[in-house]
Protein backbone atom coordinates (compact mmCIF):
# COMPACT_ATOMS: atom_id res chain seq x y z
CA UNK A 1 0.00 0.00 0.00
CA UNK A 2 2.72 2.38 1.00
CA UNK A 3 4.78 1.31 -2.00
CA UNK A 4 1.92 2.07 -4.40
CA UNK A 5 1.19 5.57 -3.13
CA UNK A 6 4.89 6.33 -3.21
CA UNK A 7 5.26 5.21 -6.80
CA UNK A 8 2.24 7.03 -8.21
CA UNK A 9 3.64 10.58 -8.36
CA UNK A 10 6.82 9.33 -9.95
CA UNK A 11 5.80 9.23 -13.67
CA UNK A 12 4.14 12.61 -13.29
CA UNK A 13 7.25 14.15 -11.83
CA UNK A 14 9.37 12.56 -14.55
CA UNK A 15 7.11 14.10 -17.20
CA UNK A 16 7.37 17.36 -15.38
CA UNK A 17 11.10 16.97 -15.19
CA UNK A 18 11.30 16.46 -18.97
CA UNK A 19 9.00 19.39 -19.64
CA UNK A 20 11.19 21.54 -17.44
CA UNK A 21 14.20 20.93 -19.61
CA UNK A 22 14.66 23.97 -21.76
CA UNK A 23 15.70 22.12 -24.92
CA UNK A 24 12.87 19.57 -24.72
CA UNK A 25 10.09 22.07 -24.14
CA UNK A 26 11.69 24.37 -26.70
CA UNK A 27 11.60 21.63 -29.33
CA UNK A 28 7.99 20.74 -28.44
CA UNK A 29 6.97 24.38 -28.73
CA UNK A 30 8.50 24.93 -32.11
CA UNK A 31 7.48 21.57 -33.60
CA UNK A 32 3.90 22.40 -34.74
CA UNK A 33 4.99 25.49 -36.66
CA UNK A 34 7.90 23.68 -38.31
CA UNK A 35 5.70 20.68 -39.18
CA UNK A 36 3.01 22.87 -40.69
CA UNK A 37 5.50 24.74 -42.83
CA UNK A 38 7.36 21.58 -43.84
CA UNK A 39 4.16 19.75 -44.82
CA UNK A 40 2.49 22.59 -46.70
CA UNK A 41 5.44 24.55 -48.06
CA UNK A 42 8.41 22.15 -48.09
CA UNK A 43 6.67 19.09 -49.48
CA UNK A 44 4.65 21.01 -52.11
CA UNK A 45 7.83 22.73 -53.19
CA UNK A 46 9.49 19.37 -53.83
CA UNK A 47 6.32 18.23 -55.59
CA UNK A 48 6.52 21.29 -57.84
CA UNK A 49 10.09 20.37 -58.72
CA UNK A 50 9.04 16.81 -59.50
CA UNK A 51 6.02 17.95 -61.56
CA UNK A 52 8.32 20.04 -63.72
CA UNK A 53 10.34 16.91 -64.51
CA UNK A 54 7.29 14.75 -65.27
CA UNK A 55 4.62 14.45 -67.92
CA UNK A 56 1.82 15.09 -65.42
CA UNK A 57 -1.39 16.66 -66.73
CA UNK A 58 -4.86 16.51 -65.21
CA UNK A 59 -5.81 14.17 -68.07
CA UNK A 60 -2.83 11.88 -67.59
CA UNK A 61 -1.86 11.74 -63.92
CA UNK A 62 0.83 9.09 -64.49
CA UNK A 63 3.76 11.17 -63.21
CA UNK A 64 6.03 9.71 -65.87
CA UNK A 65 9.56 11.07 -65.55
CA UNK A 66 10.68 13.01 -68.62
CA UNK A 67 13.81 14.76 -67.36
CA UNK A 68 14.34 18.30 -68.56
CA UNK A 69 11.99 17.95 -71.55
CA UNK A 70 9.43 20.43 -70.14
CA UNK A 71 12.08 23.08 -69.66
CA UNK A 72 13.40 22.52 -73.17
CA UNK A 73 9.83 22.81 -74.52
CA UNK A 74 9.07 26.09 -72.82
CA UNK A 75 12.42 27.75 -73.51
CA UNK A 76 11.95 27.01 -77.21
CA UNK A 77 8.54 28.63 -77.11
CA UNK A 78 8.77 32.30 -78.19
CA UNK A 79 5.63 33.13 -76.17
CA UNK A 80 7.40 31.98 -73.04
CA UNK A 81 10.50 33.99 -73.83
CA UNK A 82 8.29 37.03 -74.17
CA UNK A 83 6.70 36.18 -70.80
CA UNK A 84 10.13 36.06 -69.20
CA UNK A 85 11.10 39.44 -70.67
CA UNK A 86 7.74 40.89 -69.60
CA UNK A 87 8.31 39.69 -66.05
CA UNK A 88 11.61 41.54 -65.81
CA UNK A 89 10.17 44.71 -67.38
CA UNK A 90 7.16 44.56 -65.07
CA UNK A 91 9.27 43.97 -61.95
CA UNK A 92 12.04 46.47 -62.48
CA UNK A 93 9.84 49.08 -64.12
CA UNK A 94 7.41 49.16 -61.24
CA UNK A 95 10.09 48.92 -58.53
CA UNK A 96 12.03 51.79 -60.10
CA UNK A 97 8.95 53.97 -60.35
CA UNK A 98 7.82 52.95 -56.86
CA UNK A 99 11.18 53.75 -55.28
CA UNK A 100 11.37 57.19 -56.86
CA UNK A 101 7.86 58.03 -55.71
CA UNK A 102 8.73 56.56 -52.31
CA UNK A 103 11.86 58.65 -51.83
CA UNK A 104 10.10 61.90 -52.71
CA UNK A 105 7.04 60.97 -50.70
CA UNK A 106 9.25 60.29 -47.68
CA UNK A 107 10.90 63.70 -48.03
CA UNK A 108 7.45 65.28 -48.07
CA UNK A 109 6.18 63.37 -45.05
CA UNK A 110 9.34 64.01 -43.07
CA UNK A 111 8.51 67.66 -42.57
CA UNK A 112 5.91 68.30 -39.87
CA UNK A 113 2.81 70.13 -41.09
CA UNK A 114 -0.79 70.37 -39.92
CA UNK A 115 -2.76 67.28 -40.95
CA UNK A 116 0.29 65.10 -41.53
CA UNK A 117 -1.34 62.12 -39.79
CA UNK A 118 -4.34 62.21 -42.12
CA UNK A 119 -2.12 62.62 -45.16
CA UNK A 120 -0.06 59.63 -44.07
CA UNK A 121 -3.22 57.57 -43.55
CA UNK A 122 -4.43 58.44 -47.06
CA UNK A 123 -1.06 57.79 -48.68
CA UNK A 124 -0.82 54.35 -47.09
CA UNK A 125 -4.14 53.24 -48.63
CA UNK A 126 -2.82 51.71 -51.89
CA UNK A 127 -0.64 49.33 -49.99
CA UNK A 128 -3.13 48.47 -47.24
CA UNK A 129 -6.18 47.72 -49.34
CA UNK A 130 -6.43 44.22 -50.86
CA UNK A 131 -4.61 44.37 -54.17
CA UNK A 132 -7.40 42.67 -56.09
CA UNK A 133 -9.92 45.32 -55.08
CA UNK A 134 -7.62 48.26 -55.84
CA UNK A 135 -6.79 46.67 -59.18
CA UNK A 136 -10.46 46.47 -60.09
CA UNK A 137 -10.79 50.19 -59.35
CA UNK A 138 -7.89 50.88 -61.71
CA UNK A 139 -9.41 48.62 -64.34
CA UNK A 140 -12.50 50.79 -64.19
CA UNK A 141 -10.35 53.92 -64.44
CA UNK A 142 -8.65 52.46 -67.54
CA UNK A 143 -12.00 51.43 -69.08
CA UNK A 144 -11.96 51.55 -72.86
CA UNK A 145 -14.98 53.87 -73.04
CA UNK A 146 -15.62 55.42 -69.63
CA UNK A 147 -12.00 55.95 -68.57
CA UNK A 148 -11.77 58.93 -66.22
CA UNK A 149 -8.15 59.37 -67.28
CA UNK A 150 -9.11 59.74 -70.93
CA UNK A 151 -12.01 61.99 -69.97
CA UNK A 152 -9.61 64.32 -68.17
CA UNK A 153 -7.17 64.39 -71.09
CA UNK A 154 -10.03 65.18 -73.46
CA UNK A 155 -11.41 67.88 -71.15
CA UNK A 156 -7.97 69.47 -70.92
CA UNK A 157 -7.76 69.43 -74.71
CA UNK A 158 -4.71 67.15 -75.03
CA UNK A 159 -6.55 64.63 -77.19
CA UNK A 160 -9.91 64.25 -78.91
CA UNK A 161 -12.33 61.44 -78.16
CA UNK A 162 -11.30 59.64 -81.37
CA UNK A 163 -7.66 59.63 -80.30
CA UNK A 164 -8.41 58.43 -76.78
CA UNK A 165 -6.09 55.49 -76.05
CA UNK A 166 -7.41 52.05 -75.21
CA UNK A 167 -5.13 51.54 -72.22
CA UNK A 168 -5.59 47.85 -71.65
CA UNK A 169 -6.11 46.93 -75.30
CA UNK A 170 -2.82 48.22 -76.77
CA UNK A 171 0.32 46.17 -76.04
CA UNK A 172 2.72 48.87 -74.82
CA UNK A 173 0.04 50.85 -73.02
CA UNK A 174 -1.22 47.69 -71.32
CA UNK A 175 2.29 47.00 -70.00
CA UNK A 176 2.58 50.61 -68.88
CA UNK A 177 -0.81 50.34 -67.13
CA UNK A 178 0.09 47.23 -65.11
CA UNK A 179 3.45 48.79 -64.20
CA UNK A 180 1.70 51.96 -63.03
CA UNK A 181 -0.76 50.00 -60.92
CA UNK A 182 1.99 47.94 -59.33
CA UNK A 183 4.20 50.98 -58.67
CA UNK A 184 1.16 52.71 -57.21
CA UNK A 185 0.59 49.75 -54.95
CA UNK A 186 4.20 49.69 -53.73
CA UNK A 187 5.12 53.32 -53.35
CA UNK A 188 3.46 53.76 -49.92
CA UNK A 189 5.47 50.78 -48.72
CA UNK A 190 8.62 52.45 -50.09
CA UNK A 191 7.70 55.70 -48.34
CA UNK A 192 7.22 53.92 -45.02
CA UNK A 193 10.50 52.05 -45.43
CA UNK A 194 12.41 55.25 -46.26
CA UNK A 195 10.77 57.04 -43.33
CA UNK A 196 11.62 54.23 -40.93
CA UNK A 197 15.22 54.43 -42.10
CA UNK A 198 15.57 58.20 -42.01
CA UNK A 199 14.00 58.67 -38.58
CA UNK A 200 16.34 55.98 -37.22
CA UNK A 201 19.43 58.03 -38.11
CA UNK A 202 20.60 59.41 -34.74
CA UNK A 203 20.18 63.16 -34.53
CA UNK A 204 23.55 63.62 -32.75
CA UNK A 205 25.36 62.11 -35.73
CA UNK A 206 23.66 64.64 -37.99
CA UNK A 207 24.36 67.47 -35.55
CA UNK A 208 28.02 66.48 -35.32
CA UNK A 209 28.25 66.48 -39.13
CA UNK A 210 26.58 69.89 -39.31
CA UNK A 211 29.03 71.29 -36.76
CA UNK A 212 31.85 69.87 -38.85
CA UNK A 213 30.52 71.82 -41.82
CA UNK A 214 28.53 69.23 -43.78
CA UNK A 215 25.73 70.82 -45.85
CA UNK A 216 22.29 69.42 -46.68
CA UNK A 217 23.38 67.30 -49.66
CA UNK A 218 26.49 66.05 -47.96
CA UNK A 219 24.45 65.01 -44.92
CA UNK A 220 21.93 63.40 -47.24
CA UNK A 221 24.29 61.38 -49.41
CA UNK A 222 27.21 60.67 -47.11
CA UNK A 223 25.37 59.97 -43.87
CA UNK A 224 21.66 59.32 -44.35
CA UNK A 225 21.80 57.24 -47.52
CA UNK A 226 24.54 54.85 -46.33
CA UNK A 227 22.81 54.51 -42.98
CA UNK A 228 19.38 53.69 -44.40
CA UNK A 229 20.72 51.42 -47.13
CA UNK A 230 20.15 48.16 -45.19
CA UNK A 231 16.51 48.90 -44.49
CA UNK A 232 15.89 50.07 -48.06
CA UNK A 233 17.50 46.86 -49.28
CA UNK A 234 15.04 44.83 -47.21
CA UNK A 235 12.14 46.80 -48.62
CA UNK A 236 13.40 46.34 -52.16
CA UNK A 237 13.78 42.59 -51.62
CA UNK A 238 10.14 42.32 -50.58
CA UNK A 239 9.10 44.46 -53.51
CA UNK A 240 11.03 42.38 -56.02
CA UNK A 241 9.88 39.03 -54.66
CA UNK A 242 6.22 40.00 -54.56
CA UNK A 243 6.26 41.67 -57.96
CA UNK A 244 8.29 39.01 -59.73
CA UNK A 245 5.86 36.32 -58.60
CA UNK A 246 2.67 38.38 -58.91
CA UNK A 247 -0.42 37.12 -60.63
CA UNK A 248 -3.40 39.15 -59.46
CA UNK A 249 -2.78 42.51 -61.17
CA UNK A 250 -2.19 40.99 -64.60
CA UNK A 251 -4.95 38.43 -64.15
CA UNK A 252 -7.56 41.04 -63.29
CA UNK A 253 -6.53 43.85 -65.61
CA UNK A 254 -5.36 42.32 -68.87
CA UNK A 255 -5.49 38.51 -68.64
CA UNK A 256 -1.94 38.61 -70.00
CA UNK A 257 -3.17 40.33 -73.15
CA UNK A 258 -3.34 41.84 -75.61
CA UNK A 259 -1.58 38.97 -77.45
CA UNK A 260 0.61 38.05 -74.50
CA UNK A 261 2.02 41.56 -74.11
CA UNK A 262 1.55 41.59 -70.32
CA UNK A 263 1.85 37.88 -69.61
CA UNK A 264 4.19 37.35 -66.63
CA UNK A 265 5.58 34.15 -65.07
CA UNK A 266 2.93 33.80 -62.38
CA UNK A 267 0.15 34.32 -64.87
CA UNK A 268 1.64 31.97 -67.49
CA UNK A 269 2.08 29.28 -64.83
CA UNK A 270 -1.56 29.70 -63.84
CA UNK A 271 -2.80 29.63 -67.46
CA UNK A 272 -0.83 26.51 -68.36
CA UNK A 273 -1.00 24.61 -65.08
CA UNK A 274 -4.52 25.39 -63.82
CA UNK A 275 -6.63 26.66 -66.73
CA UNK A 276 -5.22 24.30 -69.38
CA UNK A 277 -4.44 21.51 -66.91
CA UNK A 278 -0.90 20.96 -68.20
CA UNK A 279 0.51 20.74 -64.69
CA UNK A 280 4.02 19.66 -65.73
CA UNK A 281 4.66 22.61 -68.03
CA UNK A 282 2.94 24.98 -65.60
CA UNK A 283 5.27 23.88 -62.81
CA UNK A 284 8.27 24.28 -65.10
CA UNK A 285 7.18 27.86 -65.91
CA UNK A 286 6.70 28.70 -62.23
CA UNK A 287 10.11 27.29 -61.38
CA UNK A 288 11.71 29.96 -63.52
CA UNK A 289 11.04 32.24 -60.56
CA UNK A 290 13.42 30.17 -58.48
CA UNK A 291 16.76 31.67 -59.58
CA UNK A 292 15.55 35.16 -58.71
CA UNK A 293 14.18 33.96 -55.38
CA UNK A 294 17.44 32.18 -54.57
CA UNK A 295 19.50 35.29 -55.27
CA UNK A 296 17.20 37.27 -53.01
CA UNK A 297 17.40 34.67 -50.24
CA UNK A 298 21.21 34.54 -50.35
CA UNK A 299 21.36 38.30 -50.25
CA UNK A 300 18.96 38.42 -47.34
CA UNK A 301 20.83 35.75 -45.36
CA UNK A 302 24.13 37.57 -45.78
CA UNK A 303 22.44 40.76 -44.74
CA UNK A 304 20.91 39.23 -41.59
CA UNK A 305 24.23 37.59 -40.63
CA UNK A 306 26.09 40.86 -40.93
CA UNK A 307 23.49 42.59 -38.77
CA UNK A 308 23.93 40.07 -35.97
CA UNK A 309 27.70 40.40 -35.72
CA UNK B 1 12.33 91.01 -45.64
CA UNK B 2 9.65 91.07 -48.32
CA UNK B 3 11.90 88.96 -50.47
CA UNK B 4 12.27 86.21 -47.90
CA UNK B 5 8.51 86.19 -47.34
CA UNK B 6 7.97 85.69 -51.06
CA UNK B 7 10.59 82.94 -51.14
CA UNK B 8 8.97 81.31 -48.15
CA UNK B 9 5.54 81.51 -49.75
CA UNK B 10 6.90 79.95 -52.96
CA UNK B 11 8.54 77.19 -50.98
CA UNK B 12 5.35 76.51 -49.06
CA UNK B 13 3.31 76.41 -52.26
CA UNK B 14 5.73 73.90 -53.78
CA UNK B 15 5.65 71.84 -50.61
CA UNK B 16 1.87 71.71 -50.31
CA UNK B 17 1.70 71.08 -54.05
CA UNK B 18 3.84 67.99 -53.50
CA UNK B 19 1.63 66.91 -50.59
CA UNK B 20 -1.46 67.34 -52.76
CA UNK B 21 0.14 65.37 -55.60
CA UNK B 22 0.83 62.39 -53.34
CA UNK B 23 -2.58 62.48 -51.71
CA UNK B 24 -4.38 62.59 -55.06
CA UNK B 25 -2.16 59.86 -56.49
CA UNK B 26 -2.76 57.55 -53.52
CA UNK B 27 -6.38 58.26 -52.77
CA UNK B 28 -7.98 59.01 -56.13
CA UNK B 29 -8.80 55.36 -56.99
CA UNK B 30 -10.65 55.14 -53.67
CA UNK B 31 -12.49 58.37 -54.29
CA UNK B 32 -13.37 56.81 -57.62
CA UNK B 33 -14.71 53.69 -55.88
CA UNK B 34 -16.75 55.85 -53.53
CA UNK B 35 -18.33 58.07 -56.15
CA UNK B 36 -18.97 55.20 -58.59
CA UNK B 37 -20.74 53.16 -55.95
CA UNK B 38 -23.26 55.96 -55.25
CA UNK B 39 -23.94 57.03 -58.85
CA UNK B 40 -26.94 55.95 -60.89
CA UNK B 41 -26.18 53.84 -63.95
CA UNK B 42 -27.53 56.60 -66.20
CA UNK B 43 -24.95 58.93 -64.69
CA UNK B 44 -22.10 56.38 -64.85
CA UNK B 45 -22.49 55.34 -68.45
CA UNK B 46 -22.69 58.75 -70.07
CA UNK B 47 -19.43 60.03 -71.53
CA UNK B 48 -20.65 63.62 -71.72
CA UNK B 49 -21.18 63.88 -67.95
CA UNK B 50 -18.41 65.27 -65.81
CA UNK B 51 -17.31 62.08 -64.01
CA UNK B 52 -15.84 63.65 -60.86
CA UNK B 53 -19.12 64.40 -59.10
CA UNK B 54 -22.80 63.54 -59.12
CA UNK B 55 -24.80 64.67 -62.14
CA UNK B 56 -27.89 62.83 -60.91
CA UNK B 57 -28.79 62.53 -57.26
CA UNK B 58 -26.73 59.88 -55.39
CA UNK B 59 -28.38 56.49 -55.08
CA UNK B 60 -28.15 53.39 -52.89
CA UNK B 61 -29.30 51.09 -55.68
CA UNK B 62 -25.89 49.42 -56.06
CA UNK B 63 -25.65 48.64 -52.36
CA UNK B 64 -29.20 47.35 -52.36
CA UNK B 65 -28.47 45.13 -55.35
CA UNK B 66 -25.24 43.94 -53.76
CA UNK B 67 -26.87 42.78 -50.54
CA UNK B 68 -30.19 41.71 -52.04
CA UNK B 69 -29.39 40.05 -55.36
CA UNK B 70 -25.81 38.82 -55.05
CA UNK B 71 -23.94 36.54 -52.68
CA UNK B 72 -22.09 39.50 -51.18
CA UNK B 73 -23.28 38.81 -47.62
CA UNK B 74 -22.16 35.19 -47.97
CA UNK B 75 -18.70 36.26 -49.16
CA UNK B 76 -18.43 38.63 -46.24
CA UNK B 77 -19.34 35.85 -43.84
CA UNK B 78 -16.94 33.41 -45.56
CA UNK B 79 -14.10 35.89 -45.18
CA UNK B 80 -14.86 36.38 -41.49
CA UNK B 81 -14.96 32.61 -40.87
CA UNK B 82 -11.76 31.99 -42.84
CA UNK B 83 -10.04 34.88 -41.06
CA UNK B 84 -11.04 33.73 -37.57
CA UNK B 85 -9.99 30.11 -38.19
CA UNK B 86 -6.64 31.15 -39.65
CA UNK B 87 -6.06 33.51 -36.71
CA UNK B 88 -6.72 30.62 -34.29
CA UNK B 89 -4.38 28.22 -36.12
CA UNK B 90 -1.70 30.88 -36.40
CA UNK B 91 -1.81 31.85 -32.72
CA UNK B 92 -1.72 28.26 -31.49
CA UNK B 93 1.34 27.43 -33.58
CA UNK B 94 3.22 30.72 -33.86
CA UNK B 95 3.06 31.83 -30.20
CA UNK B 96 4.88 28.83 -28.70
CA UNK B 97 7.21 28.64 -31.70
CA UNK B 98 8.22 32.27 -31.41
CA UNK B 99 8.69 31.96 -27.64
CA UNK B 100 10.81 28.89 -28.08
CA UNK B 101 12.95 30.45 -30.83
CA UNK B 102 13.42 33.62 -28.83
CA UNK B 103 14.07 32.10 -25.40
CA UNK B 104 14.76 28.40 -25.35
CA UNK B 105 16.77 27.29 -28.34
CA UNK B 106 19.64 29.77 -28.42
CA UNK B 107 21.74 29.98 -31.57
CA UNK B 108 19.86 27.16 -33.36
CA UNK B 109 16.64 29.02 -32.69
CA UNK B 110 18.01 32.10 -34.39
CA UNK B 111 18.85 30.11 -37.53
CA UNK B 112 15.54 28.24 -37.45
CA UNK B 113 13.70 31.53 -37.07
CA UNK B 114 15.37 32.94 -40.18
CA UNK B 115 14.56 29.68 -41.99
CA UNK B 116 10.88 29.95 -41.08
CA UNK B 117 10.77 33.58 -42.12
CA UNK B 118 12.29 32.80 -45.50
CA UNK B 119 9.39 30.46 -46.26
CA UNK B 120 7.24 33.59 -46.20
CA UNK B 121 9.04 34.55 -49.38
CA UNK B 122 8.09 31.33 -51.22
CA UNK B 123 5.37 32.64 -53.52
CA UNK B 124 1.86 31.20 -53.96
CA UNK B 125 2.45 31.12 -57.70
CA UNK B 126 5.13 28.49 -57.15
CA UNK B 127 3.09 26.35 -54.78
CA UNK B 128 -0.44 26.52 -56.15
CA UNK B 129 -0.06 23.55 -58.50
CA UNK B 130 1.10 20.98 -55.93
CA UNK B 131 -1.15 22.50 -53.25
CA UNK B 132 -4.23 22.12 -55.42
CA UNK B 133 -3.33 18.42 -55.62
CA UNK B 134 -2.97 18.29 -51.82
CA UNK B 135 -6.34 20.01 -51.46
CA UNK B 136 -7.91 17.48 -53.81
CA UNK B 137 -6.45 14.59 -51.79
CA UNK B 138 -7.98 16.11 -48.66
CA UNK B 139 -11.33 16.31 -50.45
CA UNK B 140 -11.52 20.06 -50.01
CA UNK B 141 -11.57 21.19 -53.62
CA UNK B 142 -13.89 24.09 -54.18
CA UNK B 143 -14.41 24.66 -50.47
CA UNK B 144 -13.41 27.64 -48.37
CA UNK B 145 -11.92 25.24 -45.81
CA UNK B 146 -9.10 24.70 -48.30
CA UNK B 147 -8.12 28.31 -47.64
CA UNK B 148 -8.25 27.76 -43.88
CA UNK B 149 -5.68 24.98 -44.36
CA UNK B 150 -3.46 26.86 -46.80
CA UNK B 151 -3.38 30.43 -45.46
CA UNK B 152 -1.38 29.53 -42.33
CA UNK B 153 1.51 28.64 -44.66
CA UNK B 154 2.24 32.35 -44.92
CA UNK B 155 0.69 33.66 -41.70
CA UNK B 156 2.67 31.28 -39.44
CA UNK B 157 6.09 32.29 -40.79
CA UNK B 158 5.24 35.96 -40.74
CA UNK B 159 3.73 35.97 -37.25
CA UNK B 160 6.42 33.76 -35.77
CA UNK B 161 8.97 36.30 -36.95
CA UNK B 162 6.92 39.21 -35.64
CA UNK B 163 6.40 37.58 -32.22
CA UNK B 164 10.03 36.50 -31.97
CA UNK B 165 11.06 40.12 -32.04
CA UNK B 166 8.41 40.85 -29.47
CA UNK B 167 9.52 38.17 -27.01
CA UNK B 168 13.15 39.16 -27.43
CA UNK B 169 12.34 42.71 -26.42
CA UNK B 170 10.73 41.48 -23.17
CA UNK B 171 13.03 41.25 -20.11
CA UNK B 172 13.60 37.55 -19.28
CA UNK B 173 13.95 38.36 -15.56
CA UNK B 174 10.18 38.20 -15.01
CA UNK B 175 9.92 34.58 -16.14
CA UNK B 176 13.16 33.69 -14.37
CA UNK B 177 11.77 35.05 -11.13
CA UNK B 178 8.61 32.98 -11.60
CA UNK B 179 10.69 29.85 -12.17
CA UNK B 180 12.77 30.52 -9.06
CA UNK B 181 9.49 30.81 -7.16
CA UNK B 182 8.59 27.28 -8.24
CA UNK B 183 6.77 27.87 -11.51
CA UNK B 184 7.44 25.37 -14.30
CA UNK B 185 8.87 26.51 -17.64
CA UNK B 186 5.51 25.90 -19.27
CA UNK B 187 3.78 27.78 -16.45
CA UNK B 188 6.14 30.70 -16.86
CA UNK B 189 5.18 30.89 -20.53
CA UNK B 190 1.43 30.70 -19.85
CA UNK B 191 1.24 32.83 -16.71
CA UNK B 192 4.02 35.37 -17.27
CA UNK B 193 5.05 35.67 -20.91
CA UNK B 194 1.61 35.50 -22.56
CA UNK B 195 -0.16 38.14 -20.44
CA UNK B 196 2.77 40.49 -20.98
CA UNK B 197 2.68 40.06 -24.74
CA UNK B 198 -0.96 40.99 -25.27
CA UNK B 199 -0.05 43.98 -27.49
CA UNK B 200 2.07 41.68 -29.66
CA UNK B 201 -0.70 39.11 -29.85
CA UNK B 202 -3.18 41.79 -30.83
CA UNK B 203 -0.88 42.94 -33.65
CA UNK B 204 -0.59 39.38 -34.89
CA UNK B 205 -4.36 38.88 -34.79
CA UNK B 206 -4.97 42.03 -36.83
CA UNK B 207 -2.28 41.27 -39.38
CA UNK B 208 -3.24 37.64 -39.81
CA UNK B 209 -6.79 38.75 -40.46
CA UNK B 210 -5.79 41.40 -42.99
CA UNK B 211 -3.37 39.02 -44.73
CA UNK B 212 -6.21 36.55 -45.25
CA UNK B 213 -8.41 39.33 -46.62
CA UNK B 214 -5.72 40.46 -49.03
CA UNK B 215 -4.90 37.04 -50.41
CA UNK B 216 -6.09 36.43 -53.95
CA UNK B 217 -4.01 33.79 -55.75
CA UNK B 218 -4.89 30.74 -53.64
CA UNK B 219 -8.54 31.72 -53.49
CA UNK B 220 -8.61 32.07 -57.28
CA UNK B 221 -6.92 28.70 -57.76
CA UNK B 222 -8.89 26.59 -55.31
CA UNK B 223 -12.39 28.03 -55.41
CA UNK B 224 -14.81 28.34 -58.27
CA UNK B 225 -18.24 27.97 -56.64
CA UNK B 226 -19.67 31.41 -55.97
CA UNK B 227 -21.01 30.56 -52.52
CA UNK B 228 -17.59 29.47 -51.24
CA UNK B 229 -15.67 32.56 -52.31
CA UNK B 230 -14.09 34.97 -49.87
CA UNK B 231 -14.99 38.62 -50.30
CA UNK B 232 -11.97 39.74 -52.32
CA UNK B 233 -12.39 37.00 -54.89
CA UNK B 234 -16.16 37.35 -55.03
CA UNK B 235 -16.11 41.09 -55.65
CA UNK B 236 -13.30 40.90 -58.21
CA UNK B 237 -14.58 37.97 -60.26
CA UNK B 238 -18.24 37.32 -59.55
CA UNK B 239 -19.97 40.58 -60.36
CA UNK B 240 -19.42 40.18 -64.10
CA UNK B 241 -22.09 38.65 -66.30
CA UNK B 242 -20.55 37.59 -69.58
CA UNK B 243 -18.86 40.73 -70.79
CA UNK B 244 -20.84 43.13 -68.62
CA UNK B 245 -19.10 44.51 -65.56
CA UNK B 246 -21.45 45.67 -62.81
CA UNK B 247 -19.19 48.61 -62.00
CA UNK B 248 -21.46 50.24 -59.42
CA UNK B 249 -21.78 46.99 -57.48
CA UNK B 250 -18.11 46.06 -57.90
CA UNK B 251 -16.97 49.42 -56.56
CA UNK B 252 -19.47 49.29 -53.69
CA UNK B 253 -18.24 45.83 -52.70
CA UNK B 254 -14.59 46.85 -53.01
CA UNK B 255 -15.26 49.87 -50.83
CA UNK B 256 -16.93 47.87 -48.06
CA UNK B 257 -14.15 45.29 -48.03
CA UNK B 258 -11.37 47.90 -48.12
CA UNK B 259 -12.42 50.09 -45.22
CA UNK B 260 -11.69 47.72 -42.29
CA UNK B 261 -8.34 46.68 -43.76
CA UNK B 262 -7.32 50.28 -44.31
CA UNK B 263 -8.16 51.22 -40.72
CA UNK B 264 -6.34 48.20 -39.29
CA UNK B 265 -3.23 48.98 -41.31
CA UNK B 266 -3.10 52.56 -40.21
CA UNK B 267 -3.40 51.59 -36.56
CA UNK B 268 -0.72 48.92 -36.63
CA UNK B 269 1.61 50.17 -39.34
CA UNK B 270 4.64 50.88 -37.16
CA UNK B 271 4.68 47.43 -35.63
CA UNK B 272 4.29 45.89 -39.06
CA UNK B 273 7.31 47.77 -40.39
CA UNK B 274 9.37 46.83 -37.34
CA UNK B 275 8.42 43.21 -37.96
CA UNK B 276 9.09 43.17 -41.66
CA UNK B 277 12.51 44.77 -41.35
CA UNK B 278 13.36 42.55 -38.37
CA UNK B 279 14.73 45.44 -36.37
CA UNK B 280 17.22 46.30 -39.14
CA UNK B 281 17.12 49.90 -37.99
CA UNK B 282 18.44 49.23 -34.51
Amino acid sequence: MVAITASVPKPASRLRFILDRRDVLGALFVAPAILYVLLLVGVPFLMAVYYSLSAYTIYDPSWQFVGLQNFIDIVQNPTFRQTLTNTFIFTFGSQFLGLILGKFGALVLLRPFPGRKIVRALIILPWAVPVALATVAWQWMFDSLYSVINWSFIAMGFITRDEAPNWLGTPHLAMLSVIIVNAWRFFPFAIVIFLAGITAVPQDVLDAATVDGAGFWRRNYQIIVPMILPIVAIGLIFGIVFTFTDLSIVFLMTMGGPIGATSVLGFAGFQTGITSGDVAHGAAISLFMLPVLLIVVVFMLRFIRRREI
Amino acid sequence: MARTTVAKAAQDTAFYGAVAFFVVLAAFPFYWMLITSFKTNADLYNVTNIPFWFNDAPTLEHFRYLFGKTLFATWLLNSVIIGLCVVAITLVTALPAAYSLARMTGRTGETLGIGIFLTYLVPPTLLFLPLSRVIAELGLQNSMWALVIVYPTFTIPFCTWLLMGFFKAMPPEIEEAAIVDGCSLFGAFIKMALPLSVPGILTVVIFTFTLTLQEFVYALTFISSSDQKPITLGVATDLIRGDVFYWGEIMAGALIASIPVAIAYNLFLDRFIAGITGGAVK
